[in-house]
């Protein structure tokens, strides 16, 4: 049975240092879609072996209720990420997040890997989701192969700091980032995945937060990473229809019902004729208001 | 009738007014003040008038919290003077109280009545430091056994920012700021009004009057004037912040829910709430949830912090009635804002009173640990060492209407909801609901509440559930091992006694 779902809720995605006991713990009381348990940058080298260890208990031992479960593991070329991927794939995680990734070869030299564990330890090979975070340039560039380059890929992400010191430029206002954003974006789509925003660090910042995250929802994005459990909620709300928008959602689809009782193929709402791709929006939004609202009630 | 045949009629005019008045003064006021006054040219000469014997009880308040020095230069005073064998009945003692460790092994003090505990002394004493227990009082407590005649106080050494040399006392200075204020003098008003004779020490002396004053000079003995009463910095600084730590606020967004969903939260409802992070928090919700609704609150009681103060400059809180103000922004509001009332002790939490913790609509309070009985320890720590302050806890848990603890499920490695509480401090009775980073559990004494929780859409727990959880989480710790000696009383408000403290084995 896989571990992943690839169409699933992914409003936040909440970053925890794999070496903090403390937040490991705790993390799950809050309210973020998915948990991204980091073995990378947030580790110092000295104790990547002890957040190894940490989070592999945590997946065995941890209970996370349905949350998504992620771990960012160490680039392969480092020698770590296969120890990562040691640990952590026979622990159960959901899915597994690569770093820096710039090609396609990258995602199907960790997929190898994975598979290989799988196999290795009787697990059903294909059950352990992946994304990829793209970071670079050449990643950029590359986005379209990679989100096409593994069946197991839930998504991929934008890692901004890497990105923009890659471009010579530092984090702005987000025009700096609208490029990478865009191809992210349309390469996620074009291979129906999920498209996910890079974390926004000044927690105490939470007006250009919202000012960001609704950029990134306004561009089409799913969801962002959080660095705080402070940004979730402020992101949820970004993320959630206003009622204006679900009112008008369920206007349309009850005008298409009513269309469908008639035997009519053409609904219209207030005069107007209602298209196809407005019944896909309306669809989606009320499928991401009732998942939002099942989730959050959850959490309280 | 005739007048003259009442019997000894003619003696009245020997009597009262027609014999006439004592003797008129006719220098000028100021010059009366310089001879007339009841200060008194150091502490030792105050003691000595004071006629304070061996075995006799002395007090003192915590209004000057962690940055007192007039408790220490008192009892060093006392010791220089040969006393022996004396009772230390203070509102609270801090760590900066940790010199009383000599006093004690030198015989100079050997009872103690406090509400709380902390530091080095703290530690002592839950070794085994004295023959007799301490006893701990919870504030209303206190002022209801002094009232009472229970906890008799002989001196009361009390500091106060500002006096004038007839006695008339205050937390704060009206005229010029010289930096050291701690507001409310709540506590140290009770002890002035119920002392056989009362000392005030102050640093600050102002011309009479000085109003507003806290204490009136009719309760007042002497007046000492004396160089360092205290550490502003540890009386109190700046204003407190609302907590940062996501897990408190989750907490306390839960708990401001939960009150509004009780049907507590209505236009003119009364509250209060502790210092600790989540407890504090919940005011900053409940502000929002204020805003929104178009509702204030008639008053807040107790320790009063800056944003209780910032709520009340706003409008929000119509009035404030402050026994002890937690911070400097608390102590400056009281001396602005005229709607901001000083009150003491008894007035506070005593329970032999309709007091004000009797007309809170709700509480939000603390703990260190919950067990599944809802009785609540604020005293002892994990190890078994007392570390904290009964304060106003039983007092108000018992008063409101809705008593809420608010605490995480573990801390580090220690779990907060656990099978049985190592001191009981208040009794689960008066507890009704415990909200933890990871539910809400309902007293099951309070169908009523889970009922209304449960139509508001909060999930609830069970208590014994969260106790699982914490016990899943960080496994059941080792019993902590006591000796037989009993080193604590924990007196509840009506001052029988509820637990005993132990000394700890090592």
């Amino acid at each position: 049975m896989k571990r992943y779902t690839k169409d699933r809720l992914r409003r936040s995605m909440m970053f925890v240092p794999g070496n903090n006991p403390g937040m490991i713990r705790d993390v799950h009381i809050y309210a973020a879609d998915s948990i991204m348990f980091d073995l990378e940058d947030s580790v110092a080298y000295t104790e990547k072996d002890t957040a190894r260890f940490l989070v592999y208990n945590a997946l065995k031992t941890l209970d996370f209720g349905k949350k998504e479960i992620v771990v960012r593991i160490n680039d392969l070329s480092s020698g770590l990420g296969i120890k990562d991927l040691e640990a952590i794939v026979p622990a159960g995680v959901h899915v597994v997040r690569l770093p820096k990734t710039d090609s396609a070869q990258d995602v199907i030299d960790c997929e190898k890997e994975i598979e290989h564990i799988e196999r290795e330890h009787g697990m059903e090979v294909g059950s352990t989701g992946m994304m990829a975070a793209i970071e670079s340039a050449n990643g950029v560039l590359n986005a379209r192969e990679i989100a096409h380059a593994s069946d197991r890929l839930i998504g991929i992400a934008l890692g901004a700091e890497d990105y923009v010191t890659d471009l010579k430029t530092t984090r702005a206002d987000g025009i700096e980032l609208l490029f990478a954003r865009s191809m992210i974006l349309n390469a996620a789509r074009s291979a129906g995945i999920a498209a996910l925003d890079t974390v926004f660090s000044d927690v105490n910042n939470e007006e250009g937060f919202i000012a960001e995250a609704t950029l990134v929802k306004k561009l089409g994005f799913d969801g962002k990473s959080v660095i705080n459990p402070r940004q979730i909620e402020p992101l949820h709300r970004v993320f959630m229809p206003s009622e204006k928008d679900l009112n008008k959602a369920y206007a349309i689809m009850e005008a298409i019902e009513d269309a469908k009782k008639r035997g009519s193929g053409v609904a219209s709402l207030k005069g107007k004729m209602i298209d196809k791709p407005v019944v896909l929006r309306a669809q989606r939004l009320i499928a991401l208001y009732e998942a939002g609202t099942r989730v959050d009630d959850q959490e309280d | 009738m005739d007048v003259k045949k009442i019997p000894h009629i003619s003696e009245i005019g020997n009597h009262g007014a027609y014999a006439g008045i004592p003797a008129k003064s006719v220098s000028t006021f100021d010059e009366r003040t310089k001879s007339g006054n009841k200060i008194v040219e150091n502490l030792e000469a105050a003691i000595k008038a004071s006629g304070l014997k061996d075995g006799m009880t002395i007090s003192f308040h915590h209004h000057f919290r962690n940055g007192d020095h007039v408790l220490n230069y008192v009892i060093d005073t006392l010791a220089k003077m040969g006393f022996k064998n004396l009772t230390v009945a203070a509102s609270s003692l801090a760590g900066v109280h940790a010199p009383l460790i000599q006093h004690i092994k030198n015989g100079v003090v050997t009872h103690i009545e406090t509400s709380g505990l902390r530091g080095e002394l703290a530690e002592e004493i839950s070794r085994g430091l004295m023959d007799f227990p301490i006893v701990f009082r919870s504030h209303g407590g206190r002022a209801a056994a002094i009232e009472s005649g229970l906890l008799h106080i002989d001196v009361a050494f009390l500091g106060a920012p500002s006096c004038d040399p007839y006695g008339n006392a205050n937390g704060y200075s009206r005229d010029d700021d010289d930096g050291i204020a701690c507001g409310s003098l709540g506590y140290a008003r009770t002890d002035a009004k119920f002392a056989d004779k009362v000392i005030i020490l102050t640093n600050h002396l102002v011309p009479y009057p000085n109003a507003p004053f806290a204490i009136p000079e009719s309760d007042v003995d002497y007046v000492v004037k004396i160089e360092d009463i205290g550490d502003p910095a540890g009386i109190m600084s700046g204003a407190t912040r609302y907590t940062k730590n996501p897990k408190e606020l989750k907490i306390a967004q839960t708990a401001a829910n939960v009150v509004e969903a009780a049907g507590y939260f209505y236009d003119g409802f009364t509250m209060q709430m502790g210092s600790g992070g989540a407890s504090l928090a919940v005011a900053r919700y409940l502000r929002q949830k204020m805003i929104d609704q178009g509702i204030h609150a008639r008053f807040a009681l107790g320790g009063i912090t800056s944003q209780i103060c910032a709520m009340h400059e706003e409008g929000l809180i119509d009035k404030i009635l402050d026994v002890q103000s937690f911070d400097l922004d608390a102590a400056l509001s009281l001396k602005k804002n005229h709607l901001h009332q000083q009150i003491d002790a008894v007035y506070y939490a005593s329970h032999l009173h309709n007091s004000a913790v009797n007309k809170l609509d709700f509480v939000i309070l603390s703990a260190l640990e919950i067990d599944v009985g809802f009785n609540v320890n604020v005293l002892t720590g994990s190890d078994g060492v007392i570390r904290g302050a009964i304060g106003g806890h039983p007092d108000t848990a018992e008063g409101a209407s809705l008593s809420i603890i608010v605490a995480p499920l573990c801390r580090g490695r220690i779990p907060c909801v656990v099978d049985h509480v190592q001191t009981v401090i208040t009794p689960g009775a008066a507890i009704d609901v415990l909200v933890t980073d990871q539910g809400v559990a309902v007293n099951p004494s309070r169908p009523d509440v889970a009922e209304k929780l449960t139509a508001a859409g909060i999930h609830l727990t069970t208590i014994e559930a969260l106790r699982d959880k914490a016990l899943a989480e960080v496994g059941t710790p080792d019993p902590i091992r006591y000796t037989d000696k009993i080193v604590g009383l924990a007196m509840y408000r009506d001052n029988t006694v509820l637990d005993v403290i132990r000394q700890i084995e090592e």
